[in-house]
């Protein structure tokens, strides 16, 4: 099979074996396979088959709402990825985003058009920087950037709930004072044509972050340095690029990407600061999202709304009677046939063997 | 610190170091044998799930129940990662990837059969797990004896036990020998005609035999039931151990007791006129940010199985 073509059929077919194994999982626990399909379509077109009602948009914000963190948590580990690092730390530097975020949102007071450009670059900044220590720690010590990046999650999570707590100040011990109107990404009008859904101006800084990811890596002189870090540490070194910086810089441009998730969940789908009693897991969808989306681009934007779509469609499902968890199980399948991709190739090859002279591509 | 307090919260820390301990271990067979297990947490919570499921069921038919509970805990454990020894031995995954997969999977699964089976979020309250017990004779020693001996969990002498038995094997048995080879340089150890792939599927079965059995452990000593935070990163605190005990069973010892004394410290710290300034969280992120500073100490030097995280070719040199 041509490079090209793997990369987008060893994905689907990991999709399709993660529904598989779902349905399966739906059916060996005596629920009906077809109620969570009919709430999948529900969760990402608001259209319901079961009563045969039309589209409710309603349906449709709130998907989009799910998929817009995951989106950036997915470039934040691809990015990392293109440089050979596999960075587990995107939750925490989420975190590290919406501490920021909460910080000038209840600080600042400035009319909305700086204070909202205030308050996510403040999110992409916590984020980077957050990012930026594994990095100088792999770069400088060689220390292993999964264990810390790991680390730093909690110390994240802690830190979190310790700013809220005792420096902003909660009353109810939950979240925050409400921010000032100044600092959101409510828009009245996305509601107003979404049913009142939690649609908000953060899919623009999303989209924004996915055209700046596909332009760095293939378009810039650094994207290709980074790459070539990636490939072949000491070939890059030996060609003169400065393999050290580009690590710490790729670990902080990562951070900034899910510091940026951090600060739009703070200001658009909430409206305080909250205290997390664990991590939420946006990290580890932001990793299921870059691999299922090949590292590329394109690709985390259409997994990230598969994923996001399904996770809008559990509380759906739940309602039809089978446990949301089920998202979940579809999720974690699929990232595991990503994972076992050499072991699907071999299969796909030597069933390619066997029937030998027809043409390539007319197989899946 | 009033030695009092001491006292009273060195049993607490046993309790709590017990799991870390175990499932550390379990992490020093796999990584040993050169797989990376970043799994441990996903098997923990396998494993406190069973645990915990059956001992609700069991309760009333057997006092034996919570006993049951943790072998049932080990043997899901055993099942559970070996998803993880397919995808990564036989399938040559990416051992990080797959065990993020088993992570998510984890979490996933165990609430998803909650729901199944106690149609909640959670598994039912069992009345009781594991209980405590004083060691006749031993528990009188002024100091020690209420330290070790008095009113402690008997995971803890489980998880010493596990301590001695792996370093047995791990560096007094031929089977040890092999395994630690195959983590060092497979592709030697296969031209000594061992077979990587089985020293290899028993390194990361005996890690899911043992985190489970952690997890079990856990939840049946420090909990009332399994949700979905039960284990809350002490699967990863036990992979910080392995590294802060430097991938040996004597290090894992002292750094899980230390890990275990640390979590104990932020029930206690109000009680300790020197700490009880700091806030609570201080101590939640301790054991996290010594790890780093561990790994920083460590940094240059060559500590851990050289070829750990590496897919094997048998072709390779």
């Amino acid at each position: 099979m041509p490079a090209r073509k793997e990369k987008i059929v060893l994905p689907l077919i990991a999709v399709l074996l993660g529904f598989l194994l779902g349905s399966l999982i739906v059916i060996l626990t005596g629920r009906s396979p077809v109620s969570m399909y009919a709430a999948i379509i529900k969760g990402f077109s608001g259209i319901d088959i079961i009563n045969g009602q039309p589209i409710n948009t309603r349906y449709i914000g709130e998907f989009i709402i799910q998929a817009m963190p995951i989106i950036l948590t997915g470039l934040s580990f691809a990015f990392a990825s293109r440089t050979g690092l596999f960075s587990i730390g995107a939750e925490g530097q989420l975190m590290m985003g919406s501490i920021s975020a909460t910080a000038v949102a209840i600080l600042v007071q400035a009319p909305k058009v700086i204070h909202l450009p205030m308050v996510l670059l403040a999110a992409i900044l916590g984020g980077a920087l957050w990012g930026a220590i594994p990095g100088f720690l792999k770069a400088r010590y060689n220390v292993h950037e999964v264990v810390v990046t790991i680390m730093m999650n909690y110390i994240a999570l802690h830190f979190n709930n310790y700013m809220i707590l005792n420096i902003f100040g909660s009353v109810d011990k939950v979240k925050t004072v409400p921010f000032p109107d100044s600092a959101l990404l409510k828009s009245p009008f996305l509601e107003s044509i979404t049913r009142n859904s939690r649609l908000n101006w953060g899919f623009i800084p999303v989209l924004l972050a996915v055209l700046i990811f596909s332009f760095i890596i293939n378009k810039t002189t650094f994207g290709f340095s980074l790459r070539a870090v990636g490939h072949n540490k000491e070939a890059a070194r030996y060609a003169g690029m400065k393999v050290n910086r580009n690590i710490i810089a790729s670990m902080a441009i990562a951070g900034a990407f899910a510091g940026l998730a951090g600060g739009i969940i703070t200001v658009g789908t909430f409206n305080f600061g909250r205290v997390i009693q664990a991590a939420e897991g946006y990290g580890f969808d932001g990793i299921a999202v870059a691999l299922v989306g090949g590292n590329e681009a394109l690709g985390i934007l259409l997994a990230g709304l598969l994923f996001g779509g399904l996770k809008a469609a559990q509380p759906l499902m739940q309602s039809q009677g089978i446990p949301r968890e089920i998202a979940g199980i579809i999720q974690a399948s699929i990232v595991l046939f990503v994972a076992m991709k050499f072991g699907i190739k071999m299969v796909l090859d030597k069933f390619e063997r066997k029937q030998v002279p027809t043409t390539e591509g007319e197989r899946v | 610190m009033t030695f009092e307090v001491f006292l009273q919260m060195f049993p607490i820390a046993l309790m709590f170091s017990a799991p870390i301990i175990l499932t550390a271990l379990g992490g020093l067979f796999s990584e040993r044998s050169g797989i990376v297990n970043i799994a441990l947490e996903g098997i923990m919570m396998v494993g406190a799930f069973t645990g915990a499921t059956i001992t609700v069921l069991l309760e009333n038919s057997t006092p034996a129940a919570a006993w049951i509970g943790l072998l049932g805990g080990l043997l899901s454990g055993v099942a559970f990662s070996l998803l993880h020894a397919v995808a990564s031995i036989n399938l040559k995954a990416d051992q990080v990837i797959s065990g993020t997969a088993l992570n998510i999977l984890a979490g996933g699964l165990t609430v998803y059969l909650c729901q199944i089976i106690f149609h909640q979020q959670r598994t039912r309250a069992f009345s009781y797990g594991i209980k405590k017990l004083s060691v006749p004779g031993l528990s009188k020693i002024p100091v020690l004896g209420r330290m070790f001996f008095d009113q402690v969990y008997p995971t803890f002498y489980i998880a010493i036990a596990i301590v001695l038995l792996t370093w047995f094997v791990v560096y007094k048995t031929p089977l040890g020998l092999r395994m630690r080879a195959c983590g060092e340089h497979p592709q030697a150890a296969a031209s000594m005609g061992i077979n990587v792939a089985k020293m290899r599927y028993f390194g990361v079965l005996i890690s899911g035999a043992l985190g489970g059995l952690g997890g079990a452990v856990m939840v049946l000593t420090a909990d009332i039931q399994y949700t979905l935070v039960s284990i809350h990163g002490t699967g990863f605190i036990s992979l910080a151990s392995l590294v802060f005990g430097r991938w040996n069973p004597f290090g894992v010892l002292g750094a899980g007791f230390f890990f275990g004394f640390s979590t104990a410290l932020s029930f206690y710290a109000k009680d300790i006129p020197l700490l009880s300034g700091l806030p609570g969280e201080f101590f939640y992120i301790l054991p996290y940010l010594l790890t780093i500073i561990a790994l920083l100490f460590f940094a240059g030097k060559s500590v851990g199985p050289k070829a750990a995280g590496q897919i094997y070719e048998s072709g390779e040199r």
